[in-house]
């Protein structure tokens, strides 16, 4: 059922770039005057050549001496084409720029969106290095080719068939010889694209792999220096840094033969003309003049197709990067918010419905099977058993961090799958064990959920859940800085951000997961009994292998291989001699002295 | 001429030669095929009017032509264009072999200094810019070698069509040397315009990956809070910052390309003009004033490649600059050469130890704040040794410190009397070992993760799993010992991690062993499995072990209560719990709980 990020779609070259201009529609806007000026701009470009060609026959080479006045009155008006030729391109590039970069912006906010909108399955498929890869280099490579590569396509392209008109006009059959000679390029060019297309493809891959080993000497630098393993580390990203620069170079050379080949045919395309022009030209199908007049327009010819032929190499790298992108937005959410369709639910005391609830990760055989639990509004429930016992998957499937395989998770009577998100994350809030702090204030992180609470409200927060002299201690107090993942603070003291974050987003069914398994035993007993005389109008359901958690529940519920085989509350299941009773009795003997 | 922009035209070339230095014969390499090919652009003009007058006019004014007239203009022809090509693959291959030689180079080198610092340095730079450093900044440096060896190339041409000028007419070769400085200068405030666009963008292009990669991180806290949607306005922040940095750069650049585009052929017209004036007054003759525009036409386009080379400038140094802090970044831990050595325990002794961290202001400026004061702690071979105290009082930083993770601002730290500091690298770790409390796994399978490529079979490797209490699911695992774990473990669940970092430890049957709250993850009934199988194999094994659980710290043959940095008591726990009363309340904090409801729930039940 959960789905993995392609690694890159699976479009074709044409449907990649119809998907790519759908997902961002900026590249399209104004494109008509953009071609209008690109098409100004390459007829600014011939028409200098050619005035410059017309000016030595007829004036310098003109007979009985060269003309004067005709030369200056040709280079005046040259001179002004090429003006306006700059004014056009200039406009050309801004409006190109303006377009790709609004564009790609759009596609890198999608693409983002997306990313935190794919299932925490799907998420978990991907590594993080290669997850901003996607939103960051890829979409990069794109804008490299939209900005230089496009617009000199778009000329080349223009300049091509102006020379193509002319050259007709000099000798149809001399023309028809430039075409056939080319022919076979074109022809050959789409094979040789699309082994240029595999290798960039490769690179972009052997980029993701490069970063995640990369960022193990980043992430892991404590383990490293704890267990002396940066030789290893080293030899692994040496592997990584290898396996690019090989695919790289592998990438280079094709992208080189598939040019030089465009280069090559240009050169034998002159030489072909020539010795055919040389057999019209004795055969009196055309002039001297004329065959020299058409060995500068096949020039005229070859460079843009070169051009052209090197910008559809570079094409295929934002292909490469674009297929990479566009993998991330087509994979499907298997969670998806039902939006608009939804049901927004009403704020206030909550029940929890599980109903015939099983659920199997992908692959492997089912950790919950055919869950029944009935949670009334404003109760305390602990959630214990063993590790492994699937008491953490059903917090994942109470917070529609995945959908059960089979059976309904509800809420107020409604299946949360027809929930809002925005209701759902308004009403439901899950602690887990690690919760991630981002490299901002205290502050900040604190009121992650609620971005309007002010210094006053986190303080009280943290006053109502006994924090106060723990937040003294801190060297800046609410100012101070967490440092990136929370690193400045203690794995304890981390849970502690993320329980007061989770208490001031003020849920009206609080999921903690594992929430204080860090911290230590008196500050655990005080969260508790603040959060006890706080959760009173709210429901809360916590997993806990620390079992003070479940004495100080309303209720019981023991998870074992995937069933719940007890429930009650904690006197009457401590008493009895199920599983429950014997967890508890190993708990107490570690409190015991 | 622009004052800003000489100073980075020296520095750039003095990194292309730091570049060079590392690859000088794939690089001349690429400049020889660059001469080739530059020699050869030049020689096909030549040989188009060399067979022109040889062949082509003879045969047409013959009104006949012959097979051997054919095949030796395509015999010329196809020899100039040969020698081209063969000169442009060299060039191009060579030059792209070159920068991901020296980039792979530099990727090694960057990422080597990561290894090579120190935790504080780590602490200091978030992980998104120290990616972005050996990854895009690396790219943006060597880039440079890709253009560069063309615009050497067309150096040699442009040397050679001056010449070529100078020969034909003088007062003509003065356009020529105004064209070809007039595009240099141009290119020169190109480049000074550009240079601080392009830092801008690039810093922002930084941003950007820096965001991404903390958001993606994020991604659990984000969905259960339900903040997609604000996380997404964060990044479009900085995802706009960085559009309007590029369309400034665009800006830029598409002012001047025109203009650039526009010299040579402004040249061209120039040459024209005054020709036809030069030879009315028949200083020089109409096919000599051809030469010199065609020369000028031929020339144009390559002179760009000096253009790119100019415009990649502003990257390199940008990126070099970020690339170099690395390298150059200092506070490497230094080592000494005495070893620990291996006997069957070893004790630690803090003497006097203080520690304190970096704390930034709004501001930017830097305080420090003290986590540690004046702690001695002596932990005597063999023993086993409790740290408790508080969250947040300072425990995690003394493991660090007594295993050299980080070093003391005052004090010192002895392993068996050695001071850490003296200890050669790597020998703190091959007799001490730390269990974090959040543990770390590599992107590897199982063993991997066990053995971090040390000398280990797999017998023992199951040996320190069923030690961790592993054994039952790692079996369970679809490849068992050589399942991947995924990208730090994601593929397992907390407390299994912890159980892979535990056997992690023990298979290297360390000295000393510490235990940072390694098994808050574990169950109680696995924990207590997992201590007593600790005691029964690593029996003699010095274990420092930072501890909740009474069950725990009831092993312990000495206990050390911490609060807020300080060492508030110690002694065994028998006396702590009788003179301490701070660590009473801590330890005893879920009985006296568990007590006090327990007669809550009598009285109610006396009550009814």
């Amino acid at each position: 059922m959960s789905t993995t990020i392609s690694s890159t779609s699976h479009l074709g070259t044409r449907d990649t770039l119809r998907r790519g201009l759908e997902l961002s529609p900026e590249l399209r806007r104004g494109l008509a005057v953009t071609l209008l000026l690109a098409a100004l701009t390459t007829a600014g470009r011939v028409v200098v050549p050619l005035a410059v060609q017309q000016v030595t026959d007829h004036g310098l080479l003109a007979e009985g001496g060269p003309d004067t006045a005709l030369v200056w009155r040709y280079v005046g008006l040259s001179a002004i084409a090429v003006v306006v030729t700059a004014f056009c391109a200039y406009a050309v590039n801004v409006r190109l720029f303006r377009a790709s970069e609004s564009g790609l912006a759009t596609l890198r906010l999608r693409a983002f969106r997306h990313m935190h909108d794919l299932s925490m399955l799907t998420q978990n498929t991907e590594r993080r290095g290669s997850m901003t890869a996607r939103v960051t280099t890829d979409v990069d490579t794109i804008s490299m080719f939209v900005q230089f590569g496009g617009i000199m396509l778009i000329l080349s392209l223009g300049q091509i068939l102006i020379a193509t008109v002319l050259m007709l006009v000099y000798s149809p059959p001399l023309t028809a010889v430039v075409w056939l000679c080319f022919l076979p390029l074109l022809l050959v060019i789409r094979r040789f694209q699309a082994a240029v297309g595999r290798a960039y493809t490769a690179v972009r891959e052997r980029v993701g792999d490069m970063l995640a080993a990369i960022s193990e000497s980043v992430v892991g630098a404590a383990t490293i220096r704890a267990y002396g393993v940066e030789e290893r580390t080293a030899a692994r990203i040496d592997e990584a840094v290898e396996a690019h620069r090989k695919a790289a170079v592998g990438a280079q050379v094709r992208s080189v033969v598939a040019f030089s080949s465009g280069q090559l045919v240009a050169g034998l395309t002159l030489a072909v003309v020539l010795v055919v022009g040389t057999v019209l030209a004795t055969n009196d199908a055309m002039t001297l003049g004329e065959l020299l007049a058409f060995l500068f327009l096949v020039n005229l010819f070859t460079q843009p197709v070169m051009q052209a032929t090197e910008v559809l190499n570079e094409l295929q790298n934002a292909v490469a990067g674009w297929r990479r992108v566009i993998g991330v937005v087509d994979t499907p959410a298997d969670v998806s918010d039902p939006g608009d369709e939804g049901q927004v639910l009403p704020r206030g005391p909550i029940t929890v419905d599980f109903d015939g609830v099983s659920f199997a990760y992908p692959g492997s055989g089912a950790v919950l099977h055919d869950v029944n639990l009935h949670i009334a509004p404003r109760s305390r429930v602990a959630i214990v058993g063993e590790t492994g016992s699937g008491k953490s998957t059903l917090a994942k499937l109470l917070t529609r961090l995945m959908d059960p395989t089979e059976g309904q998770v509800r809420l107020d009577g409604v299946d949360v799958r027809q929930v809002r998100f925005s209701s759902l994350r308004e009403r439901v809030v899950l602690v887990p064990q690690e919760g991630f702090l981002f490299d901002a204030s205290l502050l900040d992180n604190i009121r992650f959920g609620r971005p309007d609470a002010t210094d006053e409200d986190v303080r009280l927060a943290l006053t109502e859940l006994g924090l106060d002299g723990w937040l003294e201690g801190l060297p800046r107090g609410l100012a101070t800085d967490v440092g990136q993942r929370g690193e400045s603070l203690s794995a304890g003291e981390r849970q502690l951000v993320a329980l007061a974050r989770a208490y001031l987003a003020d849920p009206d069914l609080l999921v903690l997961d594992e929430a204080t398994s860090a911290v230590d035993p008196s500050t655990e007993v005080r969260l508790q009994r603040a959060l006890e005389g706080l959760t009173r109008g709210r429901t809360s359901i916590a997993i806990a292998h620390r079992l003070s958690t479940a004495e100080a529940a309303d209720e019981v519920v023991v998870v074992d291989a995937g069933r719940i085989v007890e429930r009650g509350p904690h006197h009457e299941l401590v008493r009895g001699d199920g599983v429950y009773a014997a967890l508890h009795a190993s708990w107490a003997a570690q409190q015991r002295s | 001429m622009s004052t800003a922009a000489v100073p980075t035209l020296r520095r750039s070339f003095g990194i292309i030669r730091i570049g060079v230095r590392r690859q000088p014969w794939w690089f001349a390499l690429a400049v020889a095929g660059s001469a080739l090919y530059g020699v050869m652009t030049v020689g096909t003009a030549w040989v188009i009017g060399r067979v022109t007058r040889e062949y082509v006019t003879p045969a047409v004014e013959a009104g006949e032509v012959t097979t051997s007239q054919l095949l030796a203009i395509a015999g010329w022809m196809v020899g100039v264009v040969l020698l081209n090509v063969i000169g442009v693959v060299i060039r191009r291959v060579a030059a792209g072999v070159t920068m991901y030689n020296v980039g792979a180079d530099f990727r090694r080198q960057v990422t080597r200094q990561y290894l090579r610092l120190p935790l504080s340095w780590h602490h200091r730079h978030p992980s998104g810019q120290l990616l972005s450093n050996a990854n895009a900044d690396v790219e943006a440096t060597w880039n440079v070698f890709a253009p560069l060896p063309m615009a050497l190339g067309v150096v040699i041409m442009l040397v050679a069509g001056v010449v070529q000028m100078l020969a034909v007419d003088q007062v003509m070769a003065l356009i020529g040397l105004t064209v070809f400085p007039a595009l240099f200068v141009a290119n020169m405030v190109f480049q000074r315009h550009m240079s601080p666009r392009v830092t801008r963008a690039q810093q922002l292009r930084a941003d950007v990956s820096e965001v991404a990669h903390e958001s993606f991180e994020a991604g659990l806290v984000v969905k259960a809070m339900g903040r997609e949607a604000e996380e997404t306005e964060r990044f479009a922040v900085v995802a706009n910052k960085l559009k309007d940095a590029n369309i400034a750069v665009g800006r830029t650049r598409g002012t001047f390309d025109p203009v650039i585009e526009a010299i040579p052929t402004i040249g061209t017209l120039l040459v024209l003009a005054v020709g036809t004036g030069r030879v009315a007054s028949g200083a020089i003759t109409p096919s000599e004033v051809v030469q010199m525009a065609y020369l000028i036409s031929i020339l144009a386009f390559p002179v760009r490649a000096l253009g790119w080379v100019l415009g990649e400038l502003p990257r390199t140094v940008v990126g070099w600059e970020r690339v170099d802090a690395v390298l150059r970044a200092t506070g490497e831990m230094t080592y000494g050469e005495r070893d620990i050595p291996e006997q069957g325990a070893s004790g630690a002794h803090l003497s006097g130890v203080d520690y304190l961290y970096d704390v930034v202001d709004e501001e930017g400026g830097l305080s420090q704040h003290q986590a540690i004061h004046g702690v001695t702690i002596e932990v005597p071979a063999g023993s086993t040794t409790a740290l408790v105290g508080p969250t947040g009082s300072g425990k995690s930083t003394l493991t660090n410190l007594t295993l050299r993770l980080v070093d003391p601002h005052r004090g010192s730290v002895t392993i068996d009397d050695v001071d850490v500091r003296e200890v050669t690298r790597g020998g703190v770790p091959s007799v001490g070992v730390l269990v974090p409390q959040q543990t770390f796994m590599f992107d590897d399978t199982v063993r991997g993760n066990v053995t971090l490529g040390g000398d280990f079979t797999d017998e023992q490797v199951w040996e320190a799993l069923e030690v961790a209490q592993a054994t039952g699911f790692v079996q369970h695992l679809e490849h068992g010992l050589d399942t991947r774990v995924g990208e730090r473990g994601a593929s397992l669940s907390g407390g299994q991690r912890q159980r892979v970092a535990l056997a992690r430890a023990v298979i290297r049957r360390p000295q000393l062993l510490v235990l940072d709250d390694a098994t808050s993850a574990v169950d109680p009934s696995v924990e207590l499995s997992i201590l007593s199988a600790l005691r029964s194999t690593s029996a003699g094994t010095t274990v420092l072990v930072v501890a909740y659980r009474m069950s725990t710290i009831v092993l312990a043959d000495d206990v050390i209560y911490l609060e807020r940095g300080h060492v508030i008591d110690h002694g065994t726990h028998a006396e702590l719990l009788d003179r301490c009363e701070g660590y009473e309340r801590l330890v005893t904090a879920y009985a006296r709980e568990a007590a006090e409801r327990a007669a809550v729930a009598a009285d109610e039940e006396a009550a009814q």
